[in-house]
Protein backbone atom coordinates (compact mmCIF):
# COMPACT_ATOMS: atom_id res chain seq x y z
CA UNK A 1 0.00 0.00 0.00
CA UNK A 2 1.42 3.64 -1.17
CA UNK A 3 0.66 6.39 0.88
CA UNK A 4 3.11 8.84 -0.65
CA UNK A 5 2.34 12.03 -2.48
CA UNK A 6 4.52 14.30 -4.00
CA UNK A 7 4.41 18.34 -3.52
CA UNK A 8 6.43 19.46 -6.49
CA UNK A 9 10.29 17.91 -6.25
CA UNK A 10 9.55 16.88 -2.79
CA UNK A 11 8.41 13.17 -1.91
CA UNK A 12 6.14 12.89 1.49
CA UNK A 13 5.66 9.59 2.35
CA UNK A 14 1.92 9.89 3.64
CA UNK A 15 -0.11 12.74 3.32
CA UNK A 16 -0.21 13.61 6.81
CA UNK A 17 1.44 17.18 8.04
CA UNK A 18 1.53 18.71 11.06
CA UNK A 19 0.02 22.51 10.85
CA UNK A 20 1.97 25.41 11.57
CA UNK A 21 1.29 26.76 14.61
CA UNK A 22 0.05 24.04 16.22
CA UNK A 23 2.56 21.87 16.66
CA UNK A 24 5.47 24.31 18.30
CA UNK A 25 8.66 23.52 16.13
CA UNK A 26 7.91 19.84 15.94
CA UNK A 27 10.72 19.13 18.98
CA UNK A 28 8.07 19.41 21.79
CA UNK A 29 6.68 16.26 20.76
CA UNK A 30 9.34 14.32 20.02
CA UNK A 31 8.71 12.45 23.34
CA UNK A 32 5.38 11.08 22.20
CA UNK A 33 5.45 11.21 18.31
CA UNK A 34 8.08 9.08 15.91
CA UNK A 35 8.45 12.23 14.18
CA UNK A 36 9.95 10.66 11.32
CA UNK A 37 6.41 8.71 10.75
CA UNK A 38 4.52 12.14 9.93
CA UNK A 39 4.42 13.16 6.07
CA UNK A 40 5.83 16.55 7.41
CA UNK A 41 6.55 19.19 9.92
CA UNK A 42 5.46 22.64 9.65
CA UNK A 43 6.64 24.38 12.42
CA UNK A 44 5.30 27.48 13.65
CA UNK A 45 5.78 30.68 11.44
CA UNK A 46 8.86 32.10 11.50
CA UNK A 47 10.33 36.13 10.62
CA UNK A 48 13.52 37.02 10.73
CA UNK A 49 13.70 38.36 14.09
CA UNK A 50 12.40 37.15 17.43
CA UNK A 51 7.94 37.79 18.18
CA UNK A 52 6.64 38.11 21.85
CA UNK A 53 2.72 38.13 20.49
CA UNK A 54 0.19 39.18 21.88
CA UNK A 55 -0.57 39.15 25.59
CA UNK A 56 -2.63 36.10 26.93
CA UNK A 57 -5.65 34.72 26.99
CA UNK A 58 -4.85 33.70 23.50
CA UNK A 59 -7.51 31.19 22.36
CA UNK A 60 -11.34 30.54 23.54
CA UNK A 61 -13.25 27.50 22.74
CA UNK A 62 -16.04 27.62 20.44
CA UNK A 63 -19.04 25.24 19.34
CA UNK A 64 -16.68 22.21 17.16
CA UNK A 65 -13.75 24.79 17.33
CA UNK A 66 -11.57 27.66 19.02
CA UNK A 67 -10.64 31.06 18.02
CA UNK A 68 -6.55 32.00 18.57
CA UNK A 69 -5.16 35.35 18.22
CA UNK A 70 -1.71 34.13 19.22
CA UNK A 71 0.14 36.79 17.37
CA UNK A 72 3.18 34.83 15.67
CA UNK A 73 5.22 35.00 18.75
CA UNK A 74 8.71 32.56 17.36
CA UNK A 75 12.09 32.96 17.97
CA UNK A 76 13.61 34.27 14.62
CA UNK A 77 14.55 32.10 11.79
CA UNK A 78 18.43 32.73 12.74
CA UNK A 79 17.88 31.00 16.28
CA UNK A 80 15.44 28.25 15.05
CA UNK A 81 18.40 27.09 12.20
CA UNK A 82 20.83 26.96 15.14
CA UNK A 83 19.01 25.41 18.13
CA UNK A 84 15.78 23.64 16.85
CA UNK A 85 16.97 22.38 13.13
CA UNK A 86 20.02 20.16 14.26
CA UNK A 87 17.13 18.00 16.21
CA UNK A 88 15.04 17.80 13.84
CA UNK A 89 17.51 16.82 11.22
CA UNK A 90 18.68 13.94 13.61
CA UNK A 91 14.88 13.01 13.58
CA UNK A 92 14.98 12.72 9.95
CA UNK A 93 11.86 14.84 10.12
CA UNK A 94 10.75 16.18 6.74
CA UNK A 95 10.53 20.09 7.44
CA UNK A 96 8.17 22.67 6.24
CA UNK A 97 9.01 25.83 7.32
CA UNK A 98 6.52 28.45 7.69
CA UNK A 99 7.43 31.87 6.07
CA UNK A 100 6.76 34.92 7.80
CA UNK A 101 7.35 38.83 7.20
CA UNK A 102 6.36 42.41 7.23
CA UNK A 103 7.52 43.06 3.92
CA UNK A 104 8.58 41.18 0.44
CA UNK A 105 12.31 41.83 1.11
CA UNK A 106 11.78 39.82 4.76
CA UNK A 107 10.07 36.97 3.17
CA UNK A 108 12.76 36.56 0.83
CA UNK A 109 15.57 37.30 3.49
CA UNK A 110 14.11 34.67 6.23
CA UNK A 111 13.41 32.27 2.96
CA UNK A 112 17.34 32.55 1.52
CA UNK A 113 18.35 31.67 4.98
CA UNK A 114 16.45 28.90 4.85
CA UNK A 115 17.38 27.47 1.68
CA UNK A 116 21.40 27.78 3.00
CA UNK A 117 20.25 25.43 6.50
CA UNK A 118 20.76 22.12 6.02
CA UNK A 119 17.44 20.00 6.39
CA UNK A 120 14.77 22.12 5.46
CA UNK A 121 12.44 20.76 2.67
CA UNK A 122 9.95 22.93 1.71
CA UNK A 123 8.81 26.92 2.13
CA UNK A 124 5.55 28.10 3.30
CA UNK A 125 4.70 31.51 2.74
CA UNK A 126 2.42 32.65 5.30
CA UNK A 127 0.53 35.50 3.96
CA UNK A 128 -2.40 34.79 5.49
CA UNK A 129 -2.26 34.79 9.56
CA UNK A 130 -5.38 36.92 10.41
CA UNK A 131 -3.75 37.89 13.59
CA UNK A 132 -0.89 40.30 13.36
CA UNK A 133 -1.69 43.82 11.87
CA UNK A 134 1.40 44.18 9.62
CA UNK A 135 2.57 42.30 6.75
CA UNK A 136 1.36 38.94 6.03
CA UNK A 137 -2.69 39.31 5.24
CA UNK A 138 -1.97 42.46 3.53
CA UNK A 139 -0.20 40.49 1.00
CA UNK A 140 -3.17 37.34 1.15
CA UNK A 141 -5.89 39.34 0.50
CA UNK A 142 -4.38 41.28 -2.54
CA UNK A 143 -3.74 39.11 -5.71
CA UNK A 144 -1.01 41.03 -6.85
CA UNK A 145 0.78 41.05 -3.29
CA UNK A 146 0.50 37.45 -3.63
CA UNK A 147 1.90 37.29 -6.84
CA UNK A 148 4.98 39.91 -5.52
CA UNK A 149 5.85 37.69 -2.40
CA UNK A 150 6.05 34.49 -4.26
CA UNK A 151 7.66 35.62 -7.52
CA UNK A 152 10.02 37.74 -5.19
CA UNK A 153 10.89 34.42 -2.86
CA UNK A 154 10.68 31.80 -5.93
CA UNK A 155 13.92 33.83 -7.44
CA UNK A 156 16.42 33.17 -4.09
CA UNK A 157 15.58 29.33 -3.55
CA UNK A 158 14.91 26.16 -4.78
CA UNK A 159 13.25 24.79 -2.23
CA UNK A 160 9.34 23.96 -2.93
CA UNK A 161 7.32 27.02 -2.54
CA UNK A 162 3.51 26.55 -1.13
CA UNK A 163 1.83 29.75 -0.40
CA UNK A 164 -0.48 29.47 2.63
CA UNK A 165 -3.80 31.28 2.10
CA UNK A 166 -6.42 32.91 3.57
CA UNK A 167 -10.30 31.95 3.51
CA UNK A 168 -10.85 35.83 4.50
CA UNK A 169 -11.34 37.09 0.19
CA UNK A 170 -14.28 36.44 -1.82
CA UNK A 171 -12.81 33.81 -4.22
CA UNK A 172 -9.76 32.04 -3.22
CA UNK A 173 -9.45 30.42 -6.00
CA UNK A 174 -8.29 33.15 -8.06
CA UNK A 175 -5.44 33.25 -5.44
CA UNK A 176 -4.45 29.79 -5.87
CA UNK A 177 -3.72 30.72 -9.61
CA UNK A 178 -2.00 33.75 -8.69
CA UNK A 179 0.21 31.85 -6.78
CA UNK A 180 0.55 29.02 -9.45
CA UNK A 181 1.17 32.13 -11.47
CA UNK A 182 4.17 33.61 -9.66
CA UNK A 183 5.91 30.18 -9.50
CA UNK A 184 4.70 28.36 -6.56
CA UNK A 185 4.97 24.56 -6.14
CA UNK A 186 1.76 23.84 -4.31
CA UNK A 187 -0.49 25.97 -2.48
CA UNK A 188 -2.04 24.90 1.10
CA UNK A 189 -5.23 25.99 2.32
CA UNK A 190 -7.20 27.37 4.73
CA UNK A 191 -6.50 28.91 7.90
CA UNK A 192 -8.25 30.70 10.00
CA UNK A 193 -11.45 32.32 9.59
CA UNK A 194 -11.31 35.60 10.99
CA UNK A 195 -13.89 35.72 13.58
CA UNK A 196 -14.97 37.11 17.24
CA UNK A 197 -16.26 35.77 20.39
CA UNK A 198 -17.59 38.30 23.25
CA UNK A 199 -18.51 37.74 26.94
CA UNK A 200 -21.88 39.05 27.21
CA UNK A 201 -21.70 39.61 30.88
CA UNK A 202 -18.15 42.29 30.19
CA UNK A 203 -19.31 42.93 27.10
CA UNK A 204 -15.52 42.47 26.68
CA UNK A 205 -13.95 39.99 23.97
CA UNK A 206 -12.97 36.71 25.23
CA UNK A 207 -9.57 37.02 23.82
CA UNK A 208 -6.71 39.59 24.37
CA UNK A 209 -6.31 40.71 20.71
CA UNK A 210 -10.28 41.26 20.41
CA UNK A 211 -10.44 39.12 17.02
CA UNK A 212 -8.84 35.91 16.20
CA UNK A 213 -8.53 33.00 13.87
CA UNK A 214 -11.71 30.17 13.87
CA UNK A 215 -10.09 26.39 13.42
CA UNK A 216 -11.40 23.19 14.58
CA UNK A 217 -14.29 20.92 12.97
CA UNK A 218 -16.80 23.69 12.45
CA UNK A 219 -14.80 25.05 9.35
CA UNK A 220 -14.36 21.78 7.76
CA UNK A 221 -17.05 22.06 4.88
CA UNK A 222 -16.35 25.60 4.35
CA UNK A 223 -12.41 24.24 3.68
CA UNK A 224 -13.55 21.46 1.64
CA UNK A 225 -15.66 23.40 -0.45
CA UNK A 226 -12.33 25.90 -0.90
CA UNK A 227 -10.16 23.43 -1.80
CA UNK A 228 -12.55 21.79 -4.38
CA UNK A 229 -12.41 25.59 -5.76
CA UNK A 230 -9.14 25.69 -6.00
CA UNK A 231 -8.65 22.44 -7.53
CA UNK A 232 -10.64 23.39 -10.90
CA UNK A 233 -8.64 26.21 -11.54
CA UNK A 234 -4.99 25.30 -10.86
CA UNK A 235 -2.62 22.33 -11.88
CA UNK A 236 -0.05 22.67 -8.92
CA UNK A 237 -0.86 20.54 -6.09
CA UNK A 238 -3.05 21.66 -2.90
CA UNK A 239 -2.33 20.96 0.44
CA UNK A 240 -5.75 20.67 2.26
CA UNK A 241 -6.71 21.28 5.84
CA UNK A 242 -9.62 23.17 8.41
CA UNK A 243 -10.95 20.86 11.13
CA UNK A 244 -9.16 17.30 10.02
CA UNK A 245 -9.88 15.20 13.25
CA UNK A 246 -9.80 11.44 11.80
CA UNK A 247 -9.31 9.71 8.48
CA UNK A 248 -12.63 10.47 7.09
CA UNK A 249 -11.68 13.80 7.31
CA UNK A 250 -8.38 13.77 5.68
CA UNK A 251 -10.03 11.50 3.09
CA UNK A 252 -12.65 13.91 1.97
CA UNK A 253 -9.95 16.67 1.65
CA UNK A 254 -8.22 14.40 -0.52
CA UNK A 255 -11.23 13.44 -2.99
CA UNK A 256 -12.03 17.54 -3.18
CA UNK A 257 -8.86 17.96 -4.38
CA UNK A 258 -6.00 18.14 -2.09
CA UNK A 259 -2.65 16.24 -2.45
CA UNK A 260 -1.32 16.18 1.35
CA UNK A 261 -3.30 17.54 4.54
CA UNK A 262 -2.23 19.62 7.31
CA UNK A 263 -3.65 18.70 10.80
CA UNK A 264 -3.58 21.32 13.32
CA UNK A 265 -6.68 21.57 16.28
CA UNK A 266 -6.92 18.03 16.52
CA UNK A 267 -3.31 17.61 17.17
CA UNK A 268 -4.58 19.70 20.65
CA UNK A 269 -7.47 17.22 21.53
CA UNK A 270 -4.85 14.25 20.67
CA UNK A 271 -1.29 14.55 20.66
CA UNK A 272 -1.41 10.59 18.84
CA UNK A 273 -4.17 11.31 16.26
CA UNK A 274 -1.60 10.27 13.24
CA UNK A 275 -1.27 7.16 13.87
CA UNK A 276 -4.68 6.37 14.24
CA UNK A 277 -5.71 8.66 10.75
CA UNK A 278 -2.80 6.63 8.85
CA UNK A 279 -4.37 3.44 10.32
CA UNK A 280 -7.58 4.81 8.88
CA UNK A 281 -6.24 5.61 5.57
CA UNK A 282 -4.83 2.15 4.90
CA UNK A 283 -8.19 0.79 5.81
CA UNK A 284 -9.90 2.65 3.47
CA UNK A 285 -7.72 1.68 1.39
CA UNK A 286 -7.78 -1.82 1.43
CA UNK A 287 -11.80 -1.82 1.41
CA UNK A 288 -12.02 0.46 -1.66
CA UNK A 289 -9.22 -1.97 -3.48
CA UNK A 290 -6.56 1.11 -3.62
CA UNK A 291 -3.08 0.37 -3.96
CA UNK A 292 -1.87 4.37 -3.93
CA UNK A 293 -3.72 6.81 -1.73
CA UNK A 294 -2.55 9.71 -4.84
CA UNK A 295 -5.11 7.80 -6.74
CA UNK A 296 -8.07 9.42 -4.75
CA UNK A 297 -7.05 13.02 -5.10
CA UNK A 298 -9.02 15.47 -6.85
CA UNK A 299 -12.17 11.98 -7.50
CA UNK A 300 -15.20 13.83 -6.54
CA UNK A 301 -17.85 11.83 -8.06
CA UNK A 302 -20.00 15.09 -9.64
CA UNK A 303 -21.85 13.02 -12.27
CA UNK A 304 -25.34 13.75 -10.53
CA UNK A 305 -24.42 17.15 -9.66
CA UNK A 306 -24.51 19.41 -13.16
CA UNK A 307 -24.02 22.51 -10.89
CA UNK A 308 -20.69 21.15 -10.00
CA UNK B 1 7.56 11.18 30.36
CA UNK B 2 3.99 11.82 29.17
CA UNK B 3 1.64 9.04 28.27
CA UNK B 4 -1.94 9.37 27.12
CA UNK B 5 -4.14 6.52 28.39
CA UNK B 6 -8.29 6.14 28.32
CA UNK B 7 -8.68 6.24 31.80
CA UNK B 8 -11.47 4.51 33.41
CA UNK B 9 -13.82 6.72 36.33
CA UNK B 10 -13.71 4.40 39.25
CA UNK B 11 -15.67 6.88 41.33
CA UNK B 12 -17.16 10.67 41.54
CA UNK B 13 -17.85 12.57 44.75
CA UNK B 14 -19.11 15.55 45.25
CA UNK B 15 -17.95 17.88 47.56
CA UNK B 16 -19.85 20.87 47.23
CA UNK B 17 -22.70 21.46 44.34
CA UNK B 18 -19.94 22.92 42.71
CA UNK B 19 -16.72 20.84 43.33
CA UNK B 20 -15.41 17.05 43.27
CA UNK B 21 -12.80 14.52 42.89
CA UNK B 22 -12.95 12.12 40.38
CA UNK B 23 -10.86 9.05 40.25
CA UNK B 24 -9.16 7.67 37.46
CA UNK B 25 -7.76 4.42 36.86
CA UNK B 26 -4.24 5.74 35.46
CA UNK B 27 -1.19 3.60 36.75
CA UNK B 28 1.08 4.82 34.11
CA UNK B 29 0.80 8.49 35.30
CA UNK B 30 0.26 7.56 38.64
CA UNK B 31 3.30 5.71 39.26
CA UNK B 32 5.90 8.64 37.58
CA UNK B 33 3.77 12.29 38.75
CA UNK B 34 5.75 14.84 40.54
CA UNK B 35 3.53 17.25 42.91
CA UNK B 36 2.52 20.12 40.67
CA UNK B 37 2.29 18.20 37.63
CA UNK B 38 -0.64 17.98 35.30
CA UNK B 39 -2.39 16.22 33.14
CA UNK B 40 -4.78 17.47 30.33
CA UNK B 41 -8.24 15.30 30.60
CA UNK B 42 -11.13 15.46 28.57
CA UNK B 43 -14.22 13.11 28.83
CA UNK B 44 -15.67 11.37 25.75
CA UNK B 45 -14.61 11.82 21.78
CA UNK B 46 -17.42 14.91 20.52
CA UNK B 47 -16.31 17.75 18.79
CA UNK B 48 -18.31 20.21 21.88
CA UNK B 49 -16.64 20.39 23.85
CA UNK B 50 -13.58 20.02 21.77
CA UNK B 51 -10.30 20.84 24.03
CA UNK B 52 -8.88 18.83 26.58
CA UNK B 53 -8.54 20.91 29.82
CA UNK B 54 -5.31 20.90 32.42
CA UNK B 55 -5.80 19.39 35.88
CA UNK B 56 -3.12 19.37 38.53
CA UNK B 57 -2.78 15.59 40.28
CA UNK B 58 -5.11 16.22 43.12
CA UNK B 59 -3.99 12.25 44.82
CA UNK B 60 -2.41 9.23 44.17
CA UNK B 61 -4.40 6.45 44.29
CA UNK B 62 -2.93 3.23 46.12
CA UNK B 63 -4.48 -0.06 46.66
CA UNK B 64 -3.34 -1.15 49.72
CA UNK B 65 0.33 -1.68 49.73
CA UNK B 66 0.62 -2.05 45.96
CA UNK B 67 1.95 0.28 43.17
CA UNK B 68 0.26 3.64 42.26
CA UNK B 69 -3.64 2.66 40.59
CA UNK B 70 -4.92 5.96 39.87
CA UNK B 71 -5.00 9.60 40.45
CA UNK B 72 -8.14 11.78 41.59
CA UNK B 73 -8.58 15.26 40.09
CA UNK B 74 -9.98 18.33 42.51
CA UNK B 75 -12.58 19.79 39.91
CA UNK B 76 -15.05 23.20 40.16
CA UNK B 77 -17.33 23.36 37.96
CA UNK B 78 -17.11 26.91 36.38
CA UNK B 79 -18.17 25.69 32.43
CA UNK B 80 -19.33 22.76 29.80
CA UNK B 81 -16.28 20.50 30.44
CA UNK B 82 -16.08 21.15 34.48
CA UNK B 83 -19.76 20.06 34.33
CA UNK B 84 -19.18 17.47 32.05
CA UNK B 85 -16.56 16.07 34.70
CA UNK B 86 -18.99 16.73 38.17
CA UNK B 87 -21.33 14.95 36.58
CA UNK B 88 -19.52 11.90 35.07
CA UNK B 89 -20.36 8.58 36.58
CA UNK B 90 -17.87 5.32 37.12
CA UNK B 91 -17.63 3.38 34.17
CA UNK B 92 -17.14 6.20 31.94
CA UNK B 93 -13.71 6.57 30.33
CA UNK B 94 -11.62 10.17 29.94
CA UNK B 95 -8.56 11.07 27.64
CA UNK B 96 -6.15 11.67 30.07
CA UNK B 97 -2.30 12.84 29.11
CA UNK B 98 0.30 13.28 31.38
CA UNK B 99 2.42 13.63 33.69
CA UNK B 100 3.22 17.03 32.32
CA UNK B 101 4.90 20.42 33.17
CA UNK B 102 7.39 21.44 35.92
CA UNK B 103 6.87 20.22 39.31
CA UNK B 104 7.40 21.97 42.61
CA UNK B 105 11.06 22.02 43.98
CA UNK B 106 10.76 20.14 47.16
CA UNK B 107 12.65 21.57 50.16
CA UNK B 108 14.50 20.07 52.63
CA UNK B 109 14.36 20.37 56.22
CA UNK B 110 14.94 23.05 58.33
CA UNK B 111 13.20 24.82 55.49
CA UNK B 112 9.92 25.32 56.20
CA UNK B 113 7.08 24.85 54.02
CA UNK B 114 4.17 27.32 53.57
CA UNK B 115 1.75 26.65 51.14
CA UNK B 116 -0.80 29.69 50.07
CA UNK B 117 -4.04 27.71 48.38
CA UNK B 118 -7.37 29.52 46.75
CA UNK B 119 -10.18 27.60 46.40
CA UNK B 120 -9.71 25.06 43.81
CA UNK B 121 -6.08 26.23 44.25
CA UNK B 122 -5.87 23.34 46.42
CA UNK B 123 -4.91 20.54 44.39
CA UNK B 124 -1.39 20.74 43.72
CA UNK B 125 -0.86 20.71 47.80
CA UNK B 126 -2.21 16.97 48.27
CA UNK B 127 1.04 15.41 47.09
CA UNK B 128 3.24 17.89 47.77
CA UNK B 129 1.89 17.57 51.37
CA UNK B 130 2.79 14.15 51.34
CA UNK B 131 6.23 14.58 50.13
CA UNK B 132 7.06 17.44 52.06
CA UNK B 133 5.98 15.02 54.77
CA UNK B 134 8.29 12.47 53.78
CA UNK B 135 11.12 14.79 54.00
CA UNK B 136 10.04 16.07 57.29
CA UNK B 137 9.62 18.99 56.42
CA UNK B 138 7.50 21.67 58.85
CA UNK B 139 5.01 22.58 56.84
CA UNK B 140 2.10 25.47 57.17
CA UNK B 141 -1.35 25.31 54.61
CA UNK B 142 -2.34 28.95 53.62
CA UNK B 143 -6.30 27.88 52.66
CA UNK B 144 -8.73 30.06 51.89
CA UNK B 145 -12.20 30.12 50.33
CA UNK B 146 -15.52 31.79 49.60
CA UNK B 147 -17.18 30.27 52.67
CA UNK B 148 -16.67 27.32 55.03
CA UNK B 149 -17.87 24.95 53.26
CA UNK B 150 -15.60 25.35 50.18
CA UNK B 151 -12.88 24.10 52.50
CA UNK B 152 -12.35 20.74 51.87
CA UNK B 153 -9.64 17.67 52.80
CA UNK B 154 -8.54 19.62 56.18
CA UNK B 155 -8.12 16.38 58.12
CA UNK B 156 -6.03 14.91 55.44
CA UNK B 157 -3.89 17.73 55.77
CA UNK B 158 -4.37 17.49 59.68
CA UNK B 159 -3.30 13.77 59.45
CA UNK B 160 -0.09 14.48 57.71
CA UNK B 161 1.09 17.42 60.58
CA UNK B 162 0.34 19.90 58.26
CA UNK B 163 -0.49 23.18 60.27
CA UNK B 164 -4.17 25.09 59.18
CA UNK B 165 -4.22 28.79 58.69
CA UNK B 166 -7.80 29.27 57.28
CA UNK B 167 -10.00 32.37 56.05
CA UNK B 168 -13.59 32.72 54.35
CA UNK B 169 -14.31 35.38 52.37
CA UNK B 170 -17.66 35.47 54.58
CA UNK B 171 -15.95 34.86 57.85
CA UNK B 172 -17.97 31.43 57.95
CA UNK B 173 -14.57 29.66 59.07
CA UNK B 174 -11.08 30.88 59.91
CA UNK B 175 -10.40 34.52 59.71
CA UNK B 176 -13.01 37.27 57.60
CA UNK B 177 -11.18 37.76 54.21
CA UNK B 178 -8.56 36.75 52.12
CA UNK B 179 -5.89 34.67 52.86
CA UNK B 180 -2.56 36.69 51.78
CA UNK B 181 -3.97 38.93 54.71
CA UNK B 182 -2.67 36.21 57.82
CA UNK B 183 0.17 34.95 55.22
CA UNK B 184 1.45 38.31 55.72
CA UNK B 185 0.87 38.83 59.05
CA UNK B 186 2.85 35.82 59.87
CA UNK B 187 5.52 36.44 57.72
CA UNK B 188 6.20 39.56 59.38
CA UNK B 189 6.91 37.91 62.32
CA UNK B 190 9.49 35.03 61.71
CA UNK B 191 13.09 35.47 62.02
CA UNK B 192 14.84 36.68 58.97
CA UNK B 193 17.21 33.98 59.67
CA UNK B 194 14.41 31.09 59.72
CA UNK B 195 14.28 30.02 56.14
CA UNK B 196 10.66 29.65 54.85
CA UNK B 197 9.73 28.20 51.38
CA UNK B 198 6.47 29.79 49.84
CA UNK B 199 4.14 27.53 47.62
CA UNK B 200 0.97 29.25 45.82
CA UNK B 201 -1.80 27.69 43.66
CA UNK B 202 -4.98 29.78 42.98
CA UNK B 203 -7.01 33.04 41.54
CA UNK B 204 -4.46 35.01 39.62
CA UNK B 205 -5.08 38.29 41.88
CA UNK B 206 -4.12 35.85 45.14
CA UNK B 207 -1.17 34.53 43.37
CA UNK B 208 -0.15 38.17 42.29
CA UNK B 209 -0.85 39.00 45.70
CA UNK B 210 1.22 36.11 47.65
CA UNK B 211 4.38 37.10 44.86
CA UNK B 212 3.82 40.73 46.67
CA UNK B 213 4.23 39.41 49.74
CA UNK B 214 6.61 36.90 49.33
CA UNK B 215 8.97 39.58 47.59
CA UNK B 216 8.10 42.35 50.63
CA UNK B 217 9.25 39.59 53.30
CA UNK B 218 12.57 38.72 50.70
CA UNK B 219 11.03 34.88 50.86
CA UNK B 220 11.48 32.52 47.90
CA UNK B 221 8.12 31.74 46.20
CA UNK B 222 6.91 28.65 43.39
CA UNK B 223 3.94 29.51 42.41
CA UNK B 224 1.71 26.87 39.83
CA UNK B 225 -0.38 29.37 37.61
CA UNK B 226 -3.12 28.32 35.35
CA UNK B 227 -3.91 29.70 31.92
CA UNK B 228 -5.98 28.96 29.26
CA UNK B 229 -4.10 25.96 27.72
CA UNK B 230 -4.50 24.76 24.37
CA UNK B 231 -2.73 21.46 23.98
CA UNK B 232 -0.14 21.05 27.67
CA UNK B 233 2.47 20.01 25.41
CA UNK B 234 4.17 23.41 24.22
CA UNK B 235 2.62 23.34 20.52
CA UNK B 236 -0.17 25.62 20.61
CA UNK B 237 1.48 28.77 22.35
CA UNK B 238 -1.81 29.74 24.49
CA UNK B 239 -0.79 29.70 28.19
CA UNK B 240 1.77 32.31 28.35
CA UNK B 241 3.07 34.05 31.52
CA UNK B 242 5.59 37.22 30.80
CA UNK B 243 8.84 36.00 32.28
CA UNK B 244 12.19 37.52 32.89
CA UNK B 245 14.50 36.15 30.99
CA UNK B 246 18.51 35.86 31.32
CA UNK B 247 18.37 39.04 29.15
CA UNK B 248 17.05 41.55 31.59
CA UNK B 249 13.70 41.62 29.41
CA UNK B 250 10.75 39.63 30.22
CA UNK B 251 9.50 37.27 27.46
CA UNK B 252 6.90 35.19 26.96
CA UNK B 253 7.11 31.64 28.23
CA UNK B 254 4.72 28.52 27.75
CA UNK B 255 3.57 27.41 31.55
CA UNK B 256 2.37 24.07 30.20
CA UNK B 257 6.42 23.11 29.25
CA UNK B 258 8.11 26.44 31.60
CA UNK B 259 5.80 25.48 34.23
CA UNK B 260 2.91 25.20 35.51
CA UNK B 261 5.41 25.82 38.82
CA UNK B 262 7.28 29.12 38.08
CA UNK B 263 9.35 31.21 40.49
CA UNK B 264 6.95 34.00 41.25
CA UNK B 265 9.79 36.95 41.61
CA UNK B 266 10.70 36.12 37.87
CA UNK B 267 6.31 36.84 36.56
CA UNK B 268 5.63 40.30 36.03
CA UNK B 269 1.98 40.72 37.07
CA UNK B 270 -0.15 42.56 35.02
Amino acid sequence: MDLSVHIGSLRLKNPLIAASGCFGYGVEYADLVDLSSLGGVAVKGLFLKEREGHTAPRIVETPAGMVNAIGLQGIGVRRFVEEKLPELRARNVTVIVNVCGTSVDEYAEVSRILSDADGVHAIELNISCPNIKEGGIQFGCSLTGTYDVVSVVRKVTRLPIVPKLTPNVTDVASFARASEDAGADAVSLVNTFLAMVLDVETRRPRISNGMGGLSGPAIRPIAVRMVYECRQVVKIPIIGMGGIADARDALEFMIAGATAVQVGTANFVDPLVWDKILDGMREYMRRHQLSRIADIVGTVNAHAHPSL
Amino acid sequence: MPVDVAAEIVANRALSPDYNVLSLAAPAIAATARPGQFVMVKLGTGHDPLLRRPFSVFEILRSGDGPPAGITLLSKRIGPSTSLIYNARPGQVAACLGPLGRPFTVVDSPTEAWMVAGGVGLAPFATLAEALRARQVKSTLFYGARRGDELFYLDFFRSLGVDLVLTTEDGSVGEAGRIVAPLDRILASRPADAPVMLYACGPEGMLAATARTAAKHFRPCQVSVERIMGCGMGGCYSCVVPMLGDDGRFHHVRSCIAGPVMPAEQIRWD
